[in-house]
């Protein structure tokens, strides 16, 4: 145990010294948030994760990408096959080129990966005041402490305090580094009219989109869950009957016989 | 060295192989019943199998990662994240192959300051150890250039900030850094040869891991009490006692590695290297893997030159302090000869007990300063820490190997009785 109890204060330690790096620098600690998808039995709320696409379509999605998200992972929050499809007939892909060689656009199917909303990363800046949107596909895992960070920085807006000198264009968030942001506040109430009839409140919608997030920043985390249980499961079983019988293989040695005289 | 003895399976086509290649016998005599082994290893002893263990997952979890990796700037990020959202199993695969890094690591360190402490680095076995570490150097080799693969702002700025440091040597620094670059910057053909030589570097390591065993067989494992064998009354087979005792460390080992795996698997990484790599945008702050911090911590601690600065400087700052990362491994390999105490164990040594507590104690503050900003106080604790680190090796145990009083050391491992100090 002794040695289980070393290994685990020396991995502590270093987690500890990873995570205090990056402390100094970056704004104000995020709120915590009692995510569903948090802990050992940690699920995705299929409801919360098909309101927070909702979010996504209609408000995030005029600004930033999602390319590592297909249509076809709807299917993984809950969504059939004709809703897909639907989904997907609303953006325009590039297609083939055409018999005379010209480029043609087709509707996306549920293959297509979700069309950015940009051409490119200058006209991206060019309609953002020079700054860039990033792609959303991995936020919530490309930032300390993810879910919670993005869930404070979209509820965060503030004026700012009167000594705090705010660049033009920027915005008051003190959970971004630097306290100033390009991003204006995307999020107000009733933004969305939610299907589900859910009061579409500032809170609501931040956690319904970051719920989505984190469904397409990991997909695999349900399984990951169930399927680490099972496989601890099994580790510790084996080790205790590893242990047994070390413990009785090692009697003879333990009381003292000696293996080489005969 | 114990004698060899030939297996006889009764098996006849085991027979007739082993007759033309004994490899049964190989391994009888270095894993198993046939290989006489002390009683009394303890359970710092497993550290050594379990390193093995893991440089068995590396292989094989890197050999499916590398099938459908591609080693290309434009699509080294997409094929990784492909891995883990369109590969069957895909992101177990990784998880387990990043995080089997971080674990291949904690079991090595935890190998190597066994060994420190009971002084496993002593006659006979100094080329045991010497040959140890260079597996760990050939690890830092791989481990770095493997983290430089999924190409995100973490694997480019980690990259480009230690490929760098060979810039500082004299003369030859440039056109050392140009050609781990295949270029003038870190880019694609940096990538297509990192992931070349982090393929090829773990079977160069299984080869050393062989001669090191090898050297196991020739001088025997050390022991706890660090006194030699005397009889046959010793030992026990390796098999099953201590195949089994591995077995059991390893099941409690993979407890913990599965815990990392399937419940905080990017708690142990960077958060930017989930951000595309970007040559045009600096992280804030650039942060290697935890196993390298200490070296990384003793780099930036060495601000100052050899000699008079800006006087007459025999070795500027900057290569003095890459001299000082290589130095502070390399030492180990001196330390047979700086180490001169017959005593081996820690156990019996009052005084070396405590320094060798503060160099545990100096590694986890090393690690600390290493992810640190060098403001304010750090790099004066650095220089301090530093201090300590070199001075164990280079002044500590020469001094206390000549004045250290030992305890008296048991008669035998069978008989632990003690035996008048000498
Ligand atoms: C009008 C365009 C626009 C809309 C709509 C928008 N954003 Fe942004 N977002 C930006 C810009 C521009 C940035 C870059 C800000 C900067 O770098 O200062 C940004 C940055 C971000 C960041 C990164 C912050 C960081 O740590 O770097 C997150 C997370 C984010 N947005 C989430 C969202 C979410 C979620 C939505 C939908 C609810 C959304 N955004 C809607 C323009 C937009
Ligand atoms: C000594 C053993 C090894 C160590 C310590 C090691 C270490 C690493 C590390 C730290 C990474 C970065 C992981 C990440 O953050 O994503 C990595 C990636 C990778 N390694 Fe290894 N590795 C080893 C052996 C191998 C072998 C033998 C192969 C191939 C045959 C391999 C193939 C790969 C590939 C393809 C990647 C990129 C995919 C990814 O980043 O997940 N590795 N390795």
């Amino acid at each position: 145990m002794k040695l289980v109890k070393n290994i685990a204060i020396a991995l502590t330690l270093g987690t500890v010294a990873l995570t205090g790096a990056n402390a100094a620098d970056a704004g104000k600690h995020p709120l915590q948030i009692d995510w569903s998808f948090s802990g050992p039995l940690g699920k995705f709320d299929q409801a919360s994760a098909q309101r927070g696409w909702q979010v996504y379509k209609q408000v995030c999605s005029s600004c930033h990408g999602l390319k590592y998200f297909r249509f076809r992972n709807l299917a993984d929050i809950g969504y059939g096959e004709d809703m897909i499809k639907a989904f997907a007939a609303e953006y325009e892909v590039p297609g083939d080129v055409d018999d005379f060689g010209d480029p043609t656009v087709r509707p996306a199917e549920p293959k297509d990966a979700f069309p950015s909303p940009f051409p490119n990363e200058n006209a991206a800046r060019a309609s953002n005041g020079g700054a860039l949107p990033p792609d959303l596909s991995l936020i919530n895992k490309a930032r300390h402490d993810g879910a919670n960070y993005v869930y404070s920085l979209l509820v965060g807006y503030d004026d700012a305090p009167a000594d705090f000198e705010l660049g033009a264009g920027m915005n008051y968030n003190p959970y971004f580094k630097g306290s100033q942001i390009a991003m204006a506040e995307p999020l107000f109430e009733g933004a969305v009219d939610y299907e589900d009839g859910t009061p579409a409140t500032q809170e609501q919608m931040a956690k319904d989109v970051v719920q989505f997030l984190m469904y397409v920043a990991e997909p695999s985390l349900e399984k990951r869950h169930q399927m680490g249980i099972k496989v601890l499961i099994f580790l510790a079983l084996l080790t205790i009957l590893l242990y047994i019988s070390m413990k009785v293989i090692w009697k003879p040695v333990k009381e003292g016989k000696n293996f080489y005289d005969e | 060295m114990a004698e060899w003895k030939a297996a006889k399976p009764e098996n006849k086509v085991l027979g007739w192989v082993e007759e033309r290649l004994p490899i049964l016998s190989l391994v009888n005599n270095v894993v198993g019943p046939d290989t006489p082994t002390p009683r009394n290893l303890n359970y710092w002893w497993n550290f050594g199998s379990l390193a093995g263990l893991m440089l068995v997952i590396q292989i094989i979890s890197g050999v499916v990662l590398a099938m459908h990796y591609a080693a290309t700037t434009g699509v080294a990020f997409d094929s990784v994240e492909r891995i883990m959202r369109d590969v069957n199993y895909g992101w177990l695969i990784r998880y387990m192959h990043a995080n089997g890094a971080s674990f291949f690591f904690i079991a090595v360190y935890i190998h190597i300051f066994r060994g420190l402490y009971f002084g496993s680095y002593k006659a006979p076995r100094e080329v045991l150890w010497m040959l140890g570490v260079v597996i760990f150097l050939l690890m830092m080799a791989t481990a770095f250039m493997g983290y430089v693969l999924p190409w995100g702002q973490m694997s480019f700025w980690g990259a480009t900030v230690i490929t760098n440091l060979f810039s500082a040597i004299p003369m030859v620094g440039e056109s050392i850094v140009q050609l781990l670059w295949g270029g003038f910057s870190v880019d694609n053909p940096t990538l297509n040869r990192f992931f070349s030589l982090h393929y090829l570097l773990p079977f160069v390591i299984a080869g050393v891991v062989i001669l090191h065993l090898w050297a196991k067989k020739i001088s025997d494992s050390g022991n706890p009490l660090g006194i030699d064998v005397k009889s046959s009354a010793d030992q026990i087979p390796f098999h099953p006692f201590y195949t089994v005792k591995d077995a059991f460390g390893a099941g409690v080992f993979f407890f913990v590695f599965a815990m990392f795996i399937f419940y905080m698997p990017n708690a142990l990484g960077h958060p930017d290297n989930y951000i595309p790599a970007d040559p045009l945008v600096t992280p804030p702050s650039i942060v290697p893997e935890w196993y390298f911090l200490p070296y990384y911590a003793i780099l930036r601690s060495i601000d100052f030159p050899l000699g008079i600065p800006g006087v007459f400087e025999l070795v500027d700052a900057k290569l003095l302090g890459v001299l000082a990362m290589f130095a502070s491994i390399l030492v180990w390999l001196l330390l047979p000869w700086l180490d001169t105490s017959k005593v081996r164990s820690g156990n019996f040594r009052p005084l070396f007990k405590w320094f060798f507590a503060f160099l545990v104690v100096d590694m986890f503050i090393l690690t600390w300063l290493g992810a640190q900003k060098p403001e304010g106080n750090i790099p004066l604790y650095g220089k301090i820490a530093t201090a300590y680190y070199f001075a164990y090796f280079l002044v500590i145990l020469p001094v206390l190997s000549r004045k250290e009083t030992t305890l008296p050391l048991p008669e035998s491992i069978s008989n632990p009785v003690l035996k008048p100090a000498e």
